[in-house]
């Protein structure tokens, strides 16, 4: 028997009695970083291959989520900052070995490029304004201006500067180079919010490098279901549910190994994995994140291709909130997990 | 110049007074603690063994807080002390999550803190706090790079372990057993 305490009464806030730094900040981060780095992966991956106009959702829309998500993204990483006022701090240097630093920099990267690729595509999506101006129309008035032309869908409008026009041109031209810089940067952020947890050796849970391409491969099939649910494509809502069948079979190998590597390691690895077999989270994870959120999607989507009927929300929202729970889980039991006492 | 600190285990008592000297000395808020007291009891009643260790940061070779540490506020100075600027920290908790030790907190002001083996103190020849008001002597602070240093002397003499040397930081603070 051997039992070890803290017997000066240390309790010092969010560390004791069990490390609890991060909150729902980081997952709602990690979440929504590997939503918008799928996303913009499929724009630029669809745009290279020249697919523009089959994949119209996946280039053209879907991506207008990126730049929304990941400023959301930003906010709640502000938030669980404890010291925001100095968060400029991260870009007076640039740290090679610490995870956080290439992720500010990438984030960095993506946001305007992210923000400049909905920006060449918005006259397409949406080509004609109503009449009467809406509270998002009055705040689009800073940069875009109506044109003259007027039919009952509305009217058309362009940006207000001829700056704004000319950039626009310019980077809809080179819209394949920048799908070329666009692509790695999304699989950098996508990999970054695995490998923001792995490198972590303190807390063994996370401590696997298997988690970079995990997180990535998860953020690619939500991203997958997202476009999935928009699209009215039958063509394009097919590939995008096989795309997914195949991230989920990727997914579910991946966790095999995830446990795999854990149950052959140290001790610290070995009860990590406890706390998923047979510990604490092992419903929630196996029941909410393995079940719902891969096993039952999968089979839907199965099915759907298989030429079932399935409405096409039920898969894509479990993906959804499977993946925001996987990330919740991992946090939390992350935290836990731990070398001594 | 590589300070280290050799604590002995036959000799402290669990007494807490090296935290209270910290708090002290280094104005730490209330509730929070920069070293700590940890009781091992091993065996079956009545057949037991104690151990008293007096913990803190271990000031590690290979720090992976340093490492994570985005904006490199937590860093190194001279002698190997590990330490955050705080105008430079952002509060990110990267450092935390990376310490095996829980060694680190969030002051209440926002940045990360911890121990800095007195270098304020050191500076002046003095030791650090805890180790100056150790009732038992337990507490031995100096340069480990040294041969002729008491510290040098007892870690090469005596038996000593680290703390969780096997999550590879290579702790500076060696524990006499």
């Amino acid at each position: 028997m051997k039992e070890e305490i803290i017997t000066s009464g240390r309790l010092n806030p969010l560390i004791d009695p069990v490390l609890n730094v991060w909150h729902w900040e980081i997952p709602a981060y990690l979440f929504l970083g590997g939503l918008s780095a799928g996303l913009l992966f499929f724009a630029s991956l669809y745009t290279i291959m020249n697919k523009e106009k089959e994949y119209s959702t996946a280039v053209k829309i879907a991506p207008i989520i990126a730049p929304i998500a990941i400023a959301l993204g930003l906010i709640a990483l502000m938030l669980d900052l404890k010291h925001p006022l100095y968060s400029w701090q991260l870009y007076t240097t640039i740290r090679l070995e610490s995870p956080m630093s290439w992720g500010a920099w990438t984030l960095m990267a993506v946001m305007p490029l992210s923000v400049a690729w909905v920006a060449i595509y918005l006259d397409q999506v949406f080509p004609k304004v109503d009449r009467r101006p809406n509270i998002i129309l009055k705040v689009l008035f800073m940069v875009i201006r109506l044109k003259d032309e007027e039919d009952e869908n509305g009217i058309n409008w362009e940006y207000k500067y001829k700056w704004m026009r000319d950039l626009k041109n310019w980077i809809f031209k080179n819209r394949v180079t920048m799908a070329w810089i666009l692509m790695p940067l999304a699989i950098i952020l996508g990999v970054y919010t695995g490998i923001l947890l792995s490198a972590f050796n303190a807390r063994p849970l996370w401590n696997t490098s298997l988690l970079g391409p995990l997180f990535l491969v998860s953020g690619i099939s939500t991203a997958a279901a997202t476009i999935m649910w928009l699209t009215e494509s039958k063509e394009e809502r097919v590939l995008f549910s096989r795309i997914d069948l195949v991230m989920i079979i990727v997914e579910l190998f991946f966790i095999v190994h995830l446990f795999m590597g854990f149950l052959a390691s140290s001790e610290v690895q070995i009860e990590a994995a406890g706390l998923f077999l047979g510990g604490h989270f092992t419903a929630p994870f196996w029941g909410l994140v393995v079940v719902m959120g891969l096993i039952v999607p999968g089979i839907l989507e199965a099915l759907e291709l298989k030429g079932f009927h399935v409405p096409v929300a039920v898969p894509a929202a479990l993906i959804l909130i499977g993946g925001a729970i996987f990330r919740i889980i991992m946090v939390e039991a992350g935290q836990i997990t731990r070398w001594l006492y | 110049m590589r300070y280290g600190m050799a604590i002995d285990t036959k000799k402290c008592v669990g007494c807490s007074d090296c935290v209270v000297a910290c708090q002290l000395e280094n104005h730490v808020p209330v509730g929070y603690a920069r070293d700590w007291i940890v009781e091992v009891t091993e065996g079956i009643y009545p057949n037991l063994a104690l151990e008293i260790r007096s913990e803190r940061c271990n000031h590690c070779d290979n720090t992976p807080c340093v490492r994570t540490c985005p904006t490199g506020a937590s860093h190194i100075i001279e002698g190997g002390i590990v330490k955050v600027t705080h105008h430079e920290c952002i509060g990110c908790g990267a450092c935390i999550q990376s310490c095996p030790y829980d060694a680190r907190y969030t002051h209440p002001e926002g940045y990360v803190d911890k121990c800095t083996f007195c270098d304020h103190r050191i500076k002046n020849g003095q030791d650090p706090a805890c180790v100056s008001v150790c009732p038992t002597h337990c507490m031995y602070f100096g340069d480990l790079d040294d041969p002729n240093s008491e510290i040098s002397r007892l870690v090469n003499t005596r038996r000593t372990k680290t703390l969780a040397p096997e999550a590879g930081t290579k702790p500076q603070i060696f524990y006499l057993i």
